[in-house]
């Protein structure tokens, strides 16, 4: 027990913090959560502990040969102890599930953000073109996505302040999403072992009002959106030989083709994602389409991550909504 | 009673002949079938890789008392939490009760002469000693930094370590526990006493037998798992390489699919452990017997469905989350039922405080801790936020240290008189206890708040925010450190100096407590006839009247 | 005997887990490889395998009868030879032509044309997988010599011939993973024309 108290005694003279800064839309719930399970822990702890003290003292052995008085154990009573910890954890379970559902599924208005992981040092790409590394300037109050992969081994993108995190993968996409509630610096770090300097692949967030937000947007190298790097790119690599935007080509045009089911050669059928976008320039006999001749090359080796964001970017900015956003 | 209780309040003297001294020399041991002397080669191999890997932890909390790192570069400090805990994973916890104790006691607990394989058994620590050779060989020619769970693509294409060498020792190590658990499983069907029903075997047994079936059924798919990885390494094919297809999260499934029961392979035993502790030091039957024994089987089996929590954060589908999550509730039910009977079991008991009813206590408060920290790690939402930080980390040292080792060490000092016939002073007992118990707290609960902050775990060098914490717990970390020093000397020397013991010093029932102490090769001189259930110690009946203070107490 | 069989179906399950996983994500460079594998080899390997534990059957059934034991050694090296067959196909007209044509990875492979990423994964599969099996043949060809040689010590009776029927277990088991592996690696994506 006094090893429970002095920690205490320590944080409260040397002003430990309990928790981190409360500065996203779900981090309060997290925390009621977590001090509610906090309660729960304390209460049986104590319960435990405190039943354990009394009948230490009470039924301490006073005579070496002493015959103790027989119990019994009444099935309810094993029942009792039984349901209700299994009622307290069906409780917790929807609860925290409840809000793990919730906080899964970003607003359809959310900004997005590309995240690169590497080692030892994050990649971040605002849709506009700024580019950031180990620092991610966002607004207040809007509602930011992170889609996120990693150039070479597991990575995990964490920011204890907003209560989120996701690993990062290589030839997979992640996501994350929040919506940050208070202007601050924040600390932003990796959470999944990922090699010798994996404590050194850490850095900040940066959140600012949206007036605030505007100007860093403005300012700096102005440079042009990934979508139209990405543009510039589709062209150098030749991609526009084949896919046509009429859909006459080699290949199949790739208008409006971003977050539709498609149908393979194999029978099953895969939504456009940016995965399947990249496992396509990458490799792809692996996905042979209906109709189509299988004549795609390889481009493995030949295009960096940075350059597969434009260009999945591009591919992106191809479907409906985006072209009517983009005026052409 | 027909199990012969031979009552010997004064110090017996020791018998002439027993397993220790039955034969001499180096080659009676190293090539022995009794699985007595089999238990102690057990205990001496643990004992060294415990302190192998306990050098390892020190150095990383004594490096962690600075946000820049105290004393190594990362690589170092990589190599060190890698090492330490696969050697304390694999190579101690892993085979710490159920190799020593559970070797020697099982014959003995139900009335056999040994196990049912005993020649397998002396092979299986022949496996285990060479995986520890081949571990240790990988640890001095360098180490690995991969951690102990290995996660592709960095341990598959990025690491420069010995990857390979500590992969196979483990591998190899593996096929120790797979014999062993064949043997007890065996044994236990097969060669309990007459009269020795299932629902009269000690709650160890039932523990163990539990556990055997997680050794059997779970390690050969860390095998295959880590002997995919070892071939990735060598033959660069790409299985878990997604530039080629391959997919680290099947190596994540792969791997949790064994190291999840794993960890249940580590506690089983100490629970089994402190049913028998719990008993013997309050002299009364155990409250909900075959609750306790359904618990540890429930246990076995759910933990084979639940290895899904530890990839909340993967990116795996939500469904696949939500069943996780509800399964892994689900195994925490047994245990709570098993500390509420214990619990249940010191009502009205006789109670007495030598240093194994210490540490059994010691175990439930702390194994209460982390247990139900586990519960923050089971929902999913606030899994989000603790994996992968010090949360984590304290959480499964609660258990693992708060919990199997003390329960290991309350094992060790239960039945230490059975084993070298001697027994220790218990006054050293009981203040190692105490400071183990106390450097525990002061070095793992600080981790639990460090990891709400946000620390995540394997950091070399942090936010100079999180060291008052750090410090604190590396202060306590040496506290703890001394507490382990202590009972490693006067157990050492209680096998020369200390009072003979007599078969049963603590007067706790059990057929292992008939027969002398030290026992001799045989066991028993003739297999005994067991009439009576577990735990069968006097009480007086009530026969409704109520207690009238000090009447029923005689 | 049982139980260590439990965990064989551990052990191989983990690799069938991993080839079934990835036989269906890359469906096609599976087909392709499964392909490069001669089907008439794998079949008349499966029907070697399954005559030995027809002969292996007939030696338990000897001792448990009571024949002399030189019918039951003429069975079990009756099975030993058919053991021995089954890894001799395999070596010569199996592993030794992939050999040539550079489909082993790490050993000889040659990458390009039908030689894919995919292929070599299917490829590896294949290896490791029948090379478990082998070795475990291996080792049952080890345990039936042993087994001879007991035979002929007149060890065996009517009365007492467990490590017969223990060893035949295993055999049998060897023989059962080989079922599943010759399907799940010659047979998958179809052979006939038109698919």
């Amino acid at each position: 027990m006094i090893g429970l108290l002095q920690p205490a005694l320590h944080i409260l003279a040397l002003n430990v913090p309990f928790q981190p800064p409360a500065a996203s839309s779900i981090a309060g719930g997290i925390d009621r959560l977590y001090l509610v399970l906090s309660g729960i822990t304390a209460f049986f702890t104590v319960l435990i502990f405190s039943i354990i003290f009394v009948f230490m003292v009470k039924y301490r052995r006073r005579k070496p040969d002493e015959v103790p008085v027989a119990t019994h154990t009444p099935l309810i009573v094993e029942l009792t102890w039984t349901i209700i910890p299994s009622l307290i954890c069906a409780v917790l379970f929807v609860w925290a599930a409840a809000l793990y559902v919730q906080n899964g599924r970003p607003p359809a208005s959310s900004t997005e953000i590309f995240v690169i992981g590497k080692q030892w040092m994050w990649h971040l790409q605002h849709p506009e073109g700024p580019r950031e590394i180990n620092e991610l300037h966002v607004p207040v109050g809007v509602p930011v996505k992170l889609t996120m992969t990693s150039q070479d081994v597991i990575h995990d993108f964490y920011i204890p302040a907003f209560r989120v995190k996701k690993d990062v993968l290589p030839g997979r996409f992640t996501s994350l999403w929040f919506r940050a509630t208070q202007t601050g610096t924040y600390h932003l770090f990796c959470a999944q072992y990922c090699g010798t300097n994996h404590s050194e692949m850490i850095g900040w967030v940066y959140v600012m009002s949206a007036g605030d937000y505007a100007n860093w947007l403005a300012g700096g190298e102005r440079s042009e959106s990934l979508a139209q790097l990405g543009e510039r790119l589709f062209s150098q690599y030749g991609c526009d030989n084949c896919h046509l935007e009429e859909g006459n080509g080699r290949a199949p045009s790739l208008v409006g083709l971003y977050g539709k089911p498609q149908r393979l050669e194999n029978g099953e059928t895969r939504v456009v994602d940016e995965t399947l976008i990249e496992q396509a320039i990458l490799n792809p006999n692996s996905i042979r389409l209906p109709s189509y001749q299988p004549v795609m090359p390889t481009y493995q080796g030949q295009i960096d991550q940075d350059q597969m964001l434009e260009l999945i970017a591009y591919v992106k900015s191809l479907s409906s909504e985006e072209r009517k956003g983009q005026g052409q | 009673m027909s199990t012969a209780i031979r009552d010997l309040d004064d110090a017996a003297a020791e018998p002439a002949v027993n397993y220790l001294n039955a034969s001499y020399g180096i080659k009676s041991w190293l090539l022995t079938f009794d699985h007595k002397r089999i238990g102690l080669l057990y205990l001496a191999t643990i004992t060294v890789m415990f302190v192998v890997g306990g050098v390892a932890a020190t150095l990383m909390r004594m490096h962690l008392v600075e946000p820049q790192g105290a004393l190594f570069e990362p690589e170092t400090y990589n190599k060190m939490f890698s090492t330490h805990g696969i050697i304390m994973v694999f190579f101690f916890l892993v085979p710490s009760i159920p190799a020593t104790l559970g070797n020697f006691l099982i014959p003995l607990m139900i009335g056999a002469r040994d196990v049912a394989f005993p020649k397998l058994n002396l092979l299986s620590w022949y496996i285990f000693v060479t995986g520890c050779a081949f571990a240790l060989y990988g640890t001095i020619s360098g180490g690995v930094d991969t951690g102990w769970t290995f996660y592709p693509p960095y341990s598959s294409l990025y690491a420069q370590t010995h990857v390979v060498a500590v992969a196979l020792g483990i591998f190899i190590a593996g096929f120790s526990s797979i014999l062993t658990g064949l043997n007890f499983i065996v044994t236990i069907h097969k060669m309990r006493a007459p009269g020795m029903t299932w629902f009269r075997l000690p709650l160890f047994i039932w523990a163990l037998y539990a556990t055997s079936l997680i050794f059997v059924l779970g390690t050969p798919v860390i095998a295959i798992t880590l002997f995919l990885l070892a071939l990735e390494r060598l033959l660069h094919v790409g299985i878990f390489d997604p530039a080629v297809g391959g997919d680290p999260l099947l190596f994540q499934h792969l791997f949790w699919f064994y190291s999840h029961p794993a960890v249940y392979i580590m506690i089983l035993p100490g629970m089994g452990v402190i049913s028998e502790l719990i008993t013997a030091f309050s002299r009364k039957k155990i409250f909900g017997y075959s609750f306790v024994a359904f618990s540890s089987l429930s246990i076995a089996v759910i933990s084979f469905i639940v290895w899904g929590h530890h990839m909340f954060v993967t990116g795996q589908a939500i469904y696949a989350g939500l069943v996780f999550s509800v399964l892994s509730f689900l195994v925490a039910i047994p245990s709570a039922v098993k500390v509420f009977n214990w619990t249940a079991t010191l009502y009205r008991g006789s109670i007495s405080y030598e240093a194994p009813m210490l540490y059994a206590l010691g175990f439930i408060g702390l194994f209460t801790i982390g247990g139900l920290t586990g519960l923050f790690l089971a929902s999913l939402a606030t899994d989000v936020h603790l994996n992968g930080t010090y949360f984590i980390v304290a959480h499964f040292h609660y258990i693992m240290v708060g919990g199997a080792v003390m329960a290991y060490l309350g094992g060790i000092h239960f039945w230490w008189p059975k084993i070298s016939g001697r027994l220790y002073p218990d006054m050293w007992a009981r203040i190692s206890a105490a400071i183990i118990f106390i450097g525990f707290n002061l070095t793992f609960f600080p981790q639990f708040m460090l990891g709400y902050l946000g620390m995540p775990r394997r950091y070399a060098v942090y936010p100079a925010e999180f060291q008052v914490l750090n410090v604190m717990s590396s202060a306590g970390a040496s506290i703890l450190g001394i507490g382990y020093v202590i009972p490693l000397i006067y157990l050492i020397w209680s096998m020369r100096y200390g009072p003979v013991a007599g078969p049963n010093p603590w007067k706790a029932k059990g057929l292992e407590w008939t027969v002398p102490s030290p026992p001799p090769t045989e066991n028993f001189e003739e297999i005994p006839i067991v009439s009576e259930d577990a735990y069968e110690y006097p009480a007086i009946e009530e026969h409704g009247y109520p207690e009238a203070p000090g009447v029923a107490r005689v | 005997m049982w139980i260590f069989l439990a965990t064989e179906i551990l052990f191989f399950g983990g690799m069938f887990t991993a080839y079934i996983v990835y036989r269906s994500l890359h469906l096609p460079a599976f087909i392709q490889g499964s392909h490069e594998l001669i089907v008439k080899f794998g079949a008349t390997n499966t029907g070697v395998l399954i005559c030995s534990s027809l002969t292996m059957a007939l030696a338990i059934r000897s001792a448990q009868v009571g024949k002399s034991k030189g019918t039951i050694i003429f069975w079990l090296l009756l099975t030993w030879l058919l053991g021995a067959a089954f890894i001799a196909i395999k070596l010569r007209y199996e592993w030794y032509r992939d050999y040539l044509e550079g489909l082993i990875p790490g050993v000889s492979w040659l990458a390009g044309g039908t030689h894919t990423p995919g292929v070599k994964m299917f490829m590896c599969f294949y290896f490791f997988m029948t090379g478990l099996h082998a070795l475990h043949m291996v080792v049952g060809l080890g345990i039936l010599t042993v087994l001879v040689i007991m035979t002929a010590r007149h060890r065996f009776s009517r009365e007492y011939y467990a490590p017969l029927e223990i060893s035949g277990l295993y055999w049998h088991f060897v023989d059962i993973v080989w079922i599943f592996l010759f399907p799940l690696l010659y047979l998958i994506g179809g052979r006939y024309p038109g698919s």
